[in-house]
């Protein structure tokens, strides 16, 4: 909790005030016994009336005074406790938007969302209940301790001296309570992730009739989260019903001992009866900073996991002139700046120089690649699945950094990029991108300041046109969830339209027209070439239609590379590329 | 299912809709949904009765103490050297025993109620999934990820706390209060007249502010749903997000999001805690009035002092338990709220049930007819009119045509997750509404473009259709799939685990394995959708003797926009618009110089 200090801290003057009104509230409620204990020890044996009803007034402006406090103090602690929570929450988004891939990976997508959802949850019930139990409850267990020394001291040693086991049983229970309920979340984690393959893979699970196996798998993770569930809550339980016990024990030994002194004349009876009053009162107050301490446990460990997310060093950095960042091993990485990326004068758009990655850290996912692009030329990249061909998208995009060599953009590394400015320079879509709920629109501007009729040229560049301008509401159309109301060309399509809206420097475009028919292709093909000829570009396809034309192609296998060069020349140098483009294009020759 | 969200349909296919919701639940009186809950306690009797014998003995112990110490308090109250050492003895070894009891049955209640609560809570979930299991695809077509996600999470738990906690308060509640108050009429039936203004005030008031708040705590639970599914897409969509470097934007609507949960969970907040306060400023009242009436009886000599001092603790322990049931109102209104999602989805209507004469489909030979078929996803919006077609056993039956022709609803259809609106579907002859959903799936091997796989191994995620298969099974199928050589460079082999966002793993690969997964499998009818969309050509050639292998002597019904791998086929039915356009054999279709032919010819552009 304490890592989340930051977050408290502008609202400390409030919350203290909010505490100070509690505070206020509580004494007043102190008051009513101590009142009380007037009427029944001093005036009653007088037999005044006027004084009963005096002192009972008193009470009643105590109770009124009370309500007051407490209520605007309870609304209060709500106000504080939700801006902290929402601040916390806008940070930890950020954050998680800001993480590099690599520690998403780590992370993973459920945990991710438990975080940002369940854990700063439990921390907005704690920071509200902090407030509204935190300050009471001491304060009433001080103030009928104090209350009851001045009364009698001797008898209220005997109670106050209970009071150590009470904090030995709190420390023990919260201490072992803790761990569990952190491990309570990470088994949140797998139920979460369980729902989420059982939602996206309806269609498999019930076409594989595997319904029966999806459910056997929810009943374990769900078996373990009751498991773990049960045990914290068996630990936690124990604290109530020992507070109460020491305490009522407590309470017996103070009247006995008060039989002796009353009996030796040192103290009254009606001493005795208030000290059961306040007894009842520091009972409860000990219940409920016990209650707090179980609330304590439960949001530190969510508290817990939502810093260690924010703790997360910033990965990628920009590092000035491309200077070998923290992942890289390479040497020569500094030597390079704005004119040695090329040594043949000006510097090329885009080019790898003798870059080797992976991403495991075990074997390589890409060795050795190099080229260069000049503005305006296109790069096709061709290979088996598997071959590395996004992971150069990966790089260039700078998602990772290479252990080795060296990625440029205009004869700058990446890496001295700063992240904004690297990434205005693109126009993607990815594989199996993302398509959001909302409108056609929305998902072609995405977020970003383009002109209307930018979105429509767009659109009709990427061959959208047609199937947006059939829909009823046109670019307004709405789009649901994850795109389910489209085909798959038609979420190619809408991504391409994305990627072209901005009229990016560099497009990349990975396997982004797979699921188009060849004739909406070619048509595709033609309209890059002839509208964004400044673009450098690189496609990855598996048609060598798609390429031929590419002013390079690079073919990969297995993270090396096989061939590079034009269409023609790959034809005559490359056989693996040869092969492929006699059987893509041979085909059609004969029937054709 | 509420009805503004039934109307909405969301689908695969090229028709308009309106936009998906979140999921609401129904809006139910308190007390259908007491009645729900009430069905998941009785289920656990015994334990219900355990609680409640452990919850009155736990509460009878203990509310005999105050009798006791005003016992002991008369027997000192006579004064300096005349205190009744005896009975004083007495009473403290009295109290002692019945607090050492009283705790252990407390503990005891607890753990039995905390066992009681997380039984039901894990039915609870266990009733969700039962009934996830059963929705029909359409469902997960039209409602958000997080936000059913965040039903089975928070909402359950919500209502699970409230369980745990809340029932075993108010249960322990209506003892203490049942025995305080024979004990305040045993001694002093006068004053128990001022508890007949007080208690039904705090019943009228809590009341009155729980029909007020629980609106506040509807909101809470459907906003915090709304930002859990915004959570879910915009995580999901992070690869996107960043390379656009859209981060900003997307944080602002993230703050809109938040700001709405969070003001909706303050506003709920704030006038649910009234209560507390409120009631404890009414029981305030009543003692001050037992006070003053008290002291006015004893100077009449009506009363004891040692007994008005036992009154004064069984009117707090009276009135305390009022208090904690006025707090728990306003808990309840939460675990109310999210009661009714969590009932939502358990109620939500299933895939229609398999006819209870339904045949199971046995020795299929694959004959598959459509027989004037009418299907729309949209009533006034027909995608499919008056289609009929037969295929042969062993036959091959290709579907092309532009993207969003809306092929992939034939597939829907054949497989049954969706009802044809007339005519009928029919396998060997059998209208596939006659048979059971389970024998006629299983009957198809299915391999889609949307590639799913899941967090287990590679190994699990093979053998997933095909239960028992051996690790020799599993790889015979990942060689002929071309993928093996991928997998045993894995540091883990086969026993790598596929995690979520394993980013080394390519979409390719990804359904390399789904097609290793189909290979393992030996329906006679076989549904490939756009099966090698991304697989490269050469692995796909590669793989080409083992997709023939897959296809032999199975009714195949292929999808795919390589026309050179459907020429064969026995079967073409070319797609525009929803609507089957033209159907034939390539020959037939080519020499009809049609749309077919347009379409075979765009393909040789360049």
């Amino acid at each position: 909790m304490e890592k989340l200090g930051k977050y408290i801290k502008p609202y400390v003057g409030f919350i203290i005030l909010t505490m100070g009104i509690k505070l206020l509230g509580a004494v007043l409620e102190l008051f009513i016994p101590y009142f009380m204990e007037i009427i029944l020890d001093d005036v009653v044996p007088t037999g005044k009336l006027f004084p009963i009803f005096l002192y009972g007034g008193l009470m009643l402006l105590c109770a009124a005074g009370c309500l007051i406090a407490n209520v605007g103090a309870n609304r209060m602690s709500a106000v504080s406790s939700g801006k902290i929570t929402r601040k916390l929450r806008y940070d930890l988004f950020e954050k998680l938007e800001r993480l590099s891939a690599r520690q998403m990976d780590e992370l993973t997508v459920p945990s991710a969302e438990s975080r940002l959802t369940s854990d700063t949850y439990n921390i907005n019930q704690l920071l509200a209940r902090m407030q509204r139990l935190g300050i009471r409850a001491p304060i009433l267990l001080l103030g009928g301790v104090v209350m009851m020394l001045g009364m009698d001291p001797v008898l209220s040693l005997v109670l106050i001296s209970m009071l150590p086991l009470i904090g030995i049983i709190v420390y023990v229970v919260t201490k072992k309570s803790v761990p569990l309920y952190k491990e309570e979340q990470t088994v949140l984690d797998s139920v979460v992730r369980v729902l989420q393959e059982n939602i996206t893979g309806v269609r498999v699970i019930k076409a594989l009739s595997k319904t029966e196996y999806e459910k056997n798998r929810f009943n374990n993770v769900n078996s373990e989260l009751t498991r773990i569930d049960q045990k914290a809550g068996m630990i936690t339980a124990i604290t109530n019903p020992s507070t109460s016990l020491i305490l009522n024990l407590g309470l017996t030994l103070v009247v006995l001992a008060g039989a002796f002194r009353v009996n030796s004349g040192s103290s009254q009876s009606g001493v005795i009866i208030a000290f059961l009053q306040y007894f009842v009162m520091i009972l409860n107050a000990m219940l409920g900073i016990t209650r707090i301490f179980v609330m304590w446990s439960k949001g530190e460990a969510s508290a817990h996991r939502v810093a260690e997310v924010l703790a997360l060093p910033e990965d990628l950095v920009v590092v000035e002139n491309g200077a070998s960042g923290e992942n890289s091993s390479s040497s020569e990485g500094s030597s390079y700046s704005e004119n040695s990326g090329s040594g043949e004068g000006t510097p090329a758009h885009i080019e790898f120089k003798d870059v080797t990655f992976s991403y495991t850290g075990i074997g390589a996912n890409l060795e050795h690649l190099s080229f260069r692009l000049m503005r305006g030329e296109s790069l096709g990249i061709l290979g088996e699945t598997g071959a590395g061909k996004s992971t150069v998208l990966n790089l260039l995009m700078r998602f990772y950094d290479p252990q080795e060599g060296q990625v440029l953009i205009d004869g700058r590394d990446v890496r001295s990029i700063p992240n904004e400015e690297l990434r205005s320079k693109f126009g993607v879509a990815f594989q199996n991108d993302f398509v959001m709920e909302g409108t056609i629109e929305d998902n072609i501007r995405f977020f970003r300041p383009i002109e209307d009729a930018d979105i429509r040229t767009a659109s009709e560049d990427a061959q959208a046109a047609e199937f947006i301008s059939s829909r009823e509401k046109g670019m307004k159309a709405e789009v649901v969830v994850r795109g389910n109301n489209l085909s798959g060309g038609q979420k190619q399509r809408l991504l391409i339209s994305r990627a072209l809206a901005s009229r990016p420097q560099i497009l990349l475009l990975d396997d982004a027209s797979s699921a188009l028919d060849y004739r909406t292709d070619a048509y595709l093909r033609r309209a890059l070439h002839k509208n964004y000829s400044d673009t450098t570009t690189i496609l990855i396809a598996q048609r060598i239609s798609s390429i031929r034309n590419c002013s390079h192609i690079l073919v990969l296998s297995d993270g090396k590379t096989i061939g590079y060069g034009t269409h023609e020349e790959l034809m005559q140098s490359c056989e693996e590329y040869r092969i492929i483009a006699q059987s893509q294009m041979g085909e059609g020759r004969e029937s054709a | 299912m509420p009805k503004e969200s039934m109307k909405v349909q969301a689908h695969i296919g090229n028709t308009e809709e309106e936009g998906k919701q979140s999921f609401q639940g129904t809006k139910r009186s308190r007390g259908m949904l007491l009645l729900r809950l009430w069905q998941y306690l009785g289920r656990n009797r015994l334990l219900l009765v355990l609680a409640l014998v452990l919850s009155i003995s736990s509460s009878l112990f203990s509310l005999y103490g105050p009798k006791l110490s005003g016992q002991a308090i008369n027997a000192i109250d006579l004064g300096k050297g005349k205190v009744d050492f005896h009975t004083v003895y007495h009473c403290v070894f009295l109290m002692a025993a019945f607090y050492i009891l009283s705790s252990i049955l407390t503990y005891l209640l607890n753990a039995v109620m905390i066992r009681l609560s997380k039984k039901i809570s894990k039915q609870m979930r266990h009733d969700i999934f039962e009934n996830m299991s059963r929705l029909p695809v359409s469902f997960y077509d039209r409602y958000q990820t997080g936000n059913i996600i965040s039903i089975v999470t928070y909402d359950v738990d919500t209502v699970n706390q409230s369980m745990s906690s809340d029932l075993l308060q108010i249960l322990q509640s209506i003892v203490t209060v049942v025995v305080s108050f024979i004990m305040m009429i045993s001694i002093a039936p006068k004053l128990v007249i001022i508890f007949v203004f007080t208690v039904p005030a705090t019943a009228v008031f809590t009341r009155w502010l729980a029909n007020r708040v629980r609106p506040m705590f509807r909101k809470r639970s459907a906003k915090l749903g709304e930002l859990n599914g915004f959570v879910e897409e915009m995580i999901s969509g992070q690869k996107t997000i960043r390379a656009y470097g859209r981060e900003d934007a997307v944080l602002e609507k993230f703050e809109e999001k938040n700001k709405i949960a969070v003001d909706a969970y303050t506003t709920a907040e704030a006038n649910g805690t009234v209560t507390g306060p409120a009631v404890t400023c009414i029981n305030n009242i009543s003692l001050t009035l037992v006070c003053v009436f008290g002291a006015l009886l004893f100077l009449r000599g009506d009363i004891l002092l040692g007994d008005l001092s036992s009154f004064v603790q069984y009117s707090r322990k009276f009135s305390g338990p009022i208090n904690e049931v006025a707090n728990i109102i306003a808990e309840l209104q939460s675990a109310f709220a999210a009661a009714e999602r969590v009932f939502g989805l358990i109620d939500a209507e299933p895939e229609k049930a398999d006819a209870p004469d339904a045949k199971i489909l046995s020795d299929v030979k694959g004959q598959v007819t459509l027989d004037h078929v009418d299907f729309s996803y949209v009533p006034e919006k027909p995608i499919i009119k008056d289609f009929s077609m037969l295929a042969k056993p062993g036959s091959l039956t290709a579907i092309v045509g532009p993207t969003g022709a809306g092929k992939t609803t034939i597939i829907n259809l054949l497989m049954r997750f969706y009802d044809v609106d007339g005519g009928a579907v029919l396998v060997d002859g059998q209208d596939i509404r006659e048979l059971t959903r389970d024998s006629l799936r299983r009957a198809y091997t299915m391999v889609l473009q949307d590639t799913w796989l899941f967090h287990g191994t590679i190994y699990e995620n093979i053998a997933y259709g095909k239960p028992g298969a051996t690790m020799e099974d599993v790889v015979r199928a990942a060689k002929a799939a071309k993928i093996h050589s991928y997998i045993s460079r894995l540091p883990e082999g086969y026993n790598t685990i596929l995690s979520d966002n394993g980013t080394s793993i390519s979409k390719g690969q990804k359904q390399l394995l789904t097609i290793a997964r189909a290979m393992l499998l030996d329906a006679h009818m076989l549904i490939l959708d756009e099966a090698t969309s991304n697989v490269d050509t050469r692995t796909e050639q590669q793989i080409q003797a083992a997709m023939r292998e897959l296809m032999k002597d199975k009714t195949c019904f292929v999808i795919a926009h390589r026309l050179s791998t459907i020429r064969s086929a026995n079967h073409i039915l070319v797609m525009r618009d929803g609507q089957v356009v033209e159907q034939g054999t390539h020959d037939s279709l080519m020499a009809a110089r049609g749309f077919y032919h347009e379409l075979y010819q765009a393909q040789f552009e360049s």
